[in-house]
């Protein structure tokens, strides 16, 4: 897999495109950001980064993984696509 | 004893955390009917006090009127109290067939089924007309029930940011390789009272193949010049594939909710969902009430026209007063104080002076937008209306908000 700086890289644009609409607060988004806590991702939106992460790092995120708490952070996400990888 | 003192301690904790959450919710007991002005016993054991309600969804003023009161008595007359049964085995009275065929007249529908509430609508709706090869896509506000039904059903699932059409178009590009797509929206959503934009997400759906369903619950009876709905209000009457709506807000408020739309998924709805078929009948004395609204309806814009003058009134005169007013042209008229706190304490001081609102705040809606939300009716007359404003602006002035904007009202209370 590419190097984790790529990854959040990646995410962290998809998170931004997909959910925030305020540019100031995209600005303000970091990897540690509170995604789902914080109120930017809601549990049911969640389904689309789900979808997205499987493409295109071509993984399966099984129901029970894909959590509210395994996905909270940009940090979290990729710890738990690594984990799936196997790396 | 199997509700040990542990299982009860565990309760007890949890509801202890809903209140301390700030989330606990009370019920008021109105000793009235429903109405421009109840009676009401709050807090439990207080004494009765008499209040405008400018909180109800009560917007044609329908639910306490003698026509449709003394329908619901004729009804119950002519064809009993209950029925005993769900709608297939013994529960559907020709009462009940005139009256789906009226609404589908009224909406500009091919066909449409009742359902015990529309809560039941959009909970059966999606698993009755859709599969694990199509998919939902929704507006990411749309409102819990339909949410509920999304997750009850197969079918795949994405969504699009708050009436953002650009967003939307994304997801019907992306999704074009699933069997069947179906775009899902609020008409009016409920906090802050906007308008889906209609026409452009028809177009859209008809560029790219896909059904579209709108929850019409708070637009049903009055938005649109003969307040068909908000399709009817962006010119797009007959091109919503699935209507649901409530006959329990402006359409007489007892109960009762229907899916509207194309006569093959009204047919599967009555096939599949399962609030339909193991859930009782809507009763007789309801559906004879409901009937007598939608002739109502049909026959004259007076009431309509009436809310929308109402609407027009209160919204210019509290902005004229110096609140910020989420602009918009529907009888939800939210008043926004951003911080939570405020926004109780100035529902606590309406209430002392007479006018019963309620302060909403996270999770309810999003962080740092807390409001109180008003919503006019048909019922209201001008005299309610100026109390109502004059009681605003009293309250708005110990707190030293008028004419403030957002910011100002941020830098003052903080969020």
């Amino acid at each position: 897999m590419e190097d984790d700086a790529k990854v959040r890289e990646v995410v962290l644009e998809y998170v931004k495109e997909e959910y925030v609409e305020d540019e100031d607060e995209a600005e303000d988004l970091t990897a540690d950001t509170p995604l789902i806590t914080g109120g930017i991702v809601d549990s049911f939106s969640m389904v689309s980064l789900k979808v997205f992460l499987e493409k295109k790092y071509q993984i399966q995120i099984p129901d029970a993984d894909a959590t509210p708490e395994a996905f909270d952070t940009v940090n979290k996400i990729i710890e738990l696509v690594k984990r799936i990888k196997g790396e | 004893m199997a509700y040990s003192d542990k299982v009860r301690e565990h309760y007890k904790k949890t509801i202890a955390e809903i209140r301390e959450g700030g989330l606990f919710k009370e019920e008021r007991f109105i000793h009235s009917p429903q109405d421009a002005e109840i009676k009401v016993e709050f807090p439990e054991g207080a004494e009765l006090t008499k209040v405008i309600n400018m909180f109800s969804n009560n917007y044609l003023g329908l639910s306490s009127h003698p026509d449709v009161v003394k329908a619901a008595h004729d009804g119950l007359d002519a064809r009993g109290y209950g029925m005993s049964s769900v709608r297939f085995i013994c529960g559907t009275q020709d009462i009940h067939r005139e009256l789906q065929n009226k609404i589908s007249k009224f909406l500009g529908t091919e066909d449409t089924v009742l359902f015990p509430s529309c809560m039941d609508a959009n909970a059966g709706v999606f698993e009755a007309v859709l599969g694990e090869e199509d998919i939902i896509i929704s507006d990411r506000l749309v409102h819990a029930s339909l949410i509920d039904g999304i997750r009850l059903c197969k079918a795949q699932y994405d969504s699009f940011k708050h009436m953002n059409m650009g967003h939307l178009e994304k997801k019907l590009q992306l999704h074009q390789d699933k069997r069947i797509r179906l775009v899902v929206t609020d008409g009016v959503f409920s906090m802050d009272g906007d308008l889906a934009p209609l026409d452009e997400m028809v177009a859209l759906c008809e560029k790219y193949d896909a059904m579209i369903l709108v929850d019409d619950s708070h637009a049903s009876g009055f938005i649109g010049k003969t307040g068909r709905g908000v399709h009817e209000h962006f010119g797009v009457v007959g091109k919503i594939d699935i209507i649901t709506t409530t006959l329990g807000k402006a359409l007489g408020g007892a109960s009762g909710g229907c899916v509207s739309g194309r006569a093959e998924l009204v047919e599967m709805c009555k096939q599949r969902a399962r609030p339909y078929l193991f859930s009782n009948t809507m009763p007789p004395v309801i559906v004879a009430a409901a009937s007598k609204v939608i002739d109502i309806v049909s026959e004259t814009t007076e009431r309509r026209d009436k809310l929308e003058a109402n609407t027009k009134y209160f919204r210019e005169k509290m902005t004229e007063a110096g609140f910020d007013i989420r602009p918009g042209e529907t009888p939800i008229v939210p008043v926004m104080l951003y911080n939570a706190k405020l926004a109780q304490d100035m529902a606590t001081d309406l209430y002392a002076e007479g006018i019963y609102v309620i302060g909403f705040f996270f999770p309810v809606v999003p962080q740092g937008q807390a409001r109180i939300r008003t919503q006019l009716s048909a019922a209201h007359e001008r005299e309610h209306l100026d109390k109502t404003i004059a009681a605003f602006k009293k309250v708005g002035e110990k707190y030293g908000i008028l004419g403030l904007k957002k910011k100002e009202i941020i830098e003052k209370f903080g969020l």
